[in-house]
């Protein structure tokens, strides 16, 4: 097993080493790619178009997934990309039959090799397996996370896509995600920051100690990273729908900084996962290549932070986008070619030695839009990454996440460069105020939400002491 | 003499601890549960409801008020109990095989929730056979199917065929909705009603319930304030 380390420095030595196409640590992989060695490259998601995942449709879809391939390797060739990731989500019906989602990893892989000996085009797969274990959000129900059939299926899942050659190997994990939930909706802080720094992280470790060990074992996969998609983009989600304070959201992915490091911290070489908005402070931190996704993937989601979130990036997604026929071709193959023409501005201002002057553009467009804008500037993942070094346990790192974060926010409103409603400055008020009166004992904190939210979730699938009492449904 | 404006207040403010405390009082001191219902509880929860749809609340905020409702609600509710009173409605909530997306499900519950619905949450990742056993069991209302995918937007149309299969369809009324869903396919997989927010979906539910034989009971009585009650998600009776 893994043995996992606690980063205490930073990778970079100031703001300025953040930059996209560079990271201090490029990882080699798939098919001749070296990734965060000065060149961003495309990372293509793509998924099914409206359609049952059974036995019956299985040729379907694979025939699909065939088309999807074919297309968009077809398109990075005529776009003389200088590579390209294809990134394989699982449905979860493909995770839980796990051959499934291996038939299609190999399928990729056979798609990238022939890519890259009759073209060159050097390449990797992403792949992803669903987090299915829970059962999640079910009112009642504990989810198990650390064994149970849901688990065995996903174990094996890992198992068969790095035997099926899955270059990169990831996650959108889930644990905490109970507590987390509940703790959004009521705007509780302090559940909150206990699923993030004490939940959550613990499950990472668990989890990714795994995952590292099996594509350590393989020695071809490998362990690339995991994202706080359940998380902060839930609260950005929201708060985008002005269902959430925006400052919440900000804070939110500040501390996510914490929990989606523990996979590096397992041992994962990156690049992390396009949906993890808290990238950069990953990079920050460990020196790893990052995917991020923004203003090429409208057509999963919406954000107001589709330009900055390239200003740091290694490779250059599109986060998900059904295989439905579009003008030019079907929607993969059209978002590859978005995503290779962003790739090659941002790779063109490098090779002038001007990408620091594009990057500030792409962080002058979204700083001062949102408060999750101004805490993804290089400046200000910066300073959270700073913050969180600086602290020992990773209850304390994410508590100085969000500090760290708050004290950018306000200084930002405070400038009158961020202008934020009266509803906004309220909750940012709030905010200050519950950080300040947070435990300094991590024990205090987890016995309070025990009795609290206990009833959500089960102390020993993150590894904690069975002793206190479980709270009931409030 | 307990001030019966501090109930108001303390639903609008979300503090269920002095909503229980004055409710408690008040009952003590003789208060009728329907007044207390009809001219402090739902006026609180029509404010509530305008304070969220004007953007002046957070989901938070709304759901701290439903919370405080609820802590006042339950103890009136063993007074109203006894004379004969059903719940609002019952209502089966899930997200569809194969699609983990929870959050917004999540939100849809505990708005109604605060509607005064009996909800029976199925998690994420339902089978149909799941909520046909939950419709049977429960003997909802109300059938309410989640999806964040489009390749789980059929399983919808699955589920509503399982209910077919099971003769429940007739009992029970189908709402739909998740980013991918829309009225259109609300209407091509032969659902009652689909909603675009968490918040409309309570109201929605409660219109739903406006023509069915448990509201129509609530109307014999002379009940109508629990069926106002929800109202409340919208902001609107």
């Amino acid at each position: 097993m893994t043995k996992s380390k606690t980063f205490k420095t930073l990778a970079v030595s100031s703001p300025q080493d953040l930059l996209f196409g560079f990271s201090p640590k490029p990882v080699n992989c798939g098919f001749d790619l070296t990734i965060g060695n000065g060149t961003v490259f495309p990372e293509v998601n793509f998924t099914l178009p409206v359609m049952n995942i059974t036995q019956a449709t299985w040729p379907e879809v694979l025939a699909h997934y065939e088309e999807m391939a074919t297309n968009i390797l077809k398109r990075a060739v005529a776009m003389k990309v200088p590579g390209i990731v294809l990134e394989f989500e699982q449905l979860p019906q493909m995770t839980e039959t796990p051959e499934w989602g291996a038939e299609i990893t190999a399928l990729l892989e056979r798609h990238l090799k022939q890519a890259y000996e009759k073209y060159g085009l050097k390449g990797a797969a992403r792949i992803t397996p669903a987090d299915i274990r829970g059962p999640a959000g079910v009112k009642g129900v504990k989810p198990v996370m650390r064994h149970g059939e849901l688990w065995e299926k996903l174990n094996r899942s890992f198992d068969l896509c790095i035997a099926a050659g899955g270059d990169l190997i990831s996650i959108e994990s889930i644990g905490a995600k109970e507590v987390h939930d509940e703790g959004l909706m009521y705007g509780d802080t302090r559940a909150i920051v206990f699923s993030l720094g004490v939940l959550a992280c613990r499950d990472m470790t668990w989890l990714w100690d795994q995952i590292v060990a099996k594509c350590e074992k393989n020695g071809h996969s490998v362990a690339a990273g995991d994202t706080a998609c359940g998380f902060a983009n839930t609260s950005m989600v929201l708060a985008y729908q002005k269902m959430l304070p925006d400052v919440v959201a900000a804070v939110d992915r500040a501390m996510c900084g914490v929990r989606t490091l523990k996979a590096v911290e397992s041992g994962a070489r990156g690049p992390s996962k396009d949906c993890g908005y808290e990238n950069p402070i990953v990079k920050a931190i460990s020196g790893i290549p990052i995917s991020q996704e923004g203003k090429s993937a409208t057509c999963a989601h919406f954000s107001h932070v589709g330009n900055i979130s390239a200003s740091m990036c290694d490779l250059w997604s599109n986060e998900s986008v059904q295989n439905i026929r579009l003008l030019s071709g079907n929607a993969p193959e059209a978002y590859t070619e978005l995503l290779a023409y962003d790739c090659k501005l941002m790779n063109i201002a490098n090779s002038h030695k001007q990408g620091h002057i594009f990057q500030s553009w792409m962080v002058e467009s979204d700083q001062n839009v949102t408060a999750v804008g101004t805490i993804l500037t290089p400046e200000a993942v910066y300073n959270i990454a700073k913050a969180i070094v600086a602290e020992d346990t990773d209850y304390h790192r994410t508590v100085a996440a969000g500090k760290a974060a708050l004290a950018i926010i306000q200084k930002s409103v405070d400038s009158k460069k961020l202008v934020l409603g009266k509803k906004e400055l309220t909750w940012l008020e709030r905010l200050h105020k519950e950080f300040a009166a947070l435990p300094k004992d991590e024990n205090v904190l987890t016995e309070e939400i025990t009795g609290t939210l206990g009833h959500l979730f089960d102390p020993e699938c993150y590894g904690l002491p069975v002793h206190a009492t479980a709270g009931s449904a409030r | 003499m307990t001030d019966l404006k501090q109930l108001n207040k303390a639903i609008v403010d979300g503090d269920a601890k002095k909503a229980a405390e004055v409710t408690k009082a008040a009952l003590a001191e003789g208060a009728k549960p329907l007044d207390l219902i009809q001219n402090h509880m739902i006026p609180a929860m029509d404010e509530v409801g305008k304070l969220f749809e004007e953007e002046e609340y957070f989901v938070p905020e709304l759901l701290l008020s439903g919370r405080a409702m609820r802590a006042a609600f339950e103890l009136i509710k063993p007074l109203m109990v006894a004379q004969g009173v059903q719940p609002t409605g019952r209502v089966v909530i899930g997200t569809v095989q194969g699609d983990l997306h929870d959050i917004g499900k999540n939100l849809v519950a505990a708005m109604l929730e605060g509607a005064g619905f009996e909800v029976t949450d199925l998690g994420a990742d339902v089978k149909p056979e799941a909520f046909v056993e939950a419709v049977k069991a429960k003997n909802a209302n109300i059938v309410a199917f989640s999806a964040m995918l489009t390749v789980t937007m059929p399983k919808m149309a699955t589920t509503i065929e399982a209910l077919k299969a099971a003769g429940l369809r007739d009992r029970v009324k189908v709402m739909v909705g998740g980013a991918p869903i829309s009225q259109a396919y609300c209407e091509e997989i032969g659902a009652d009603a689909y909603s675009d927010s968490a918040s409309a979906a309570a109201a929605l539910a409660r219109d739903i319930m406006v023509g069915t034989t448990v509201t129509a009971q609530y109307q014999e009585k002379g009940e109508k304030a629990l069926a106002g009650i929800a109202a409340t998600a919208k902001g609107t009776k």
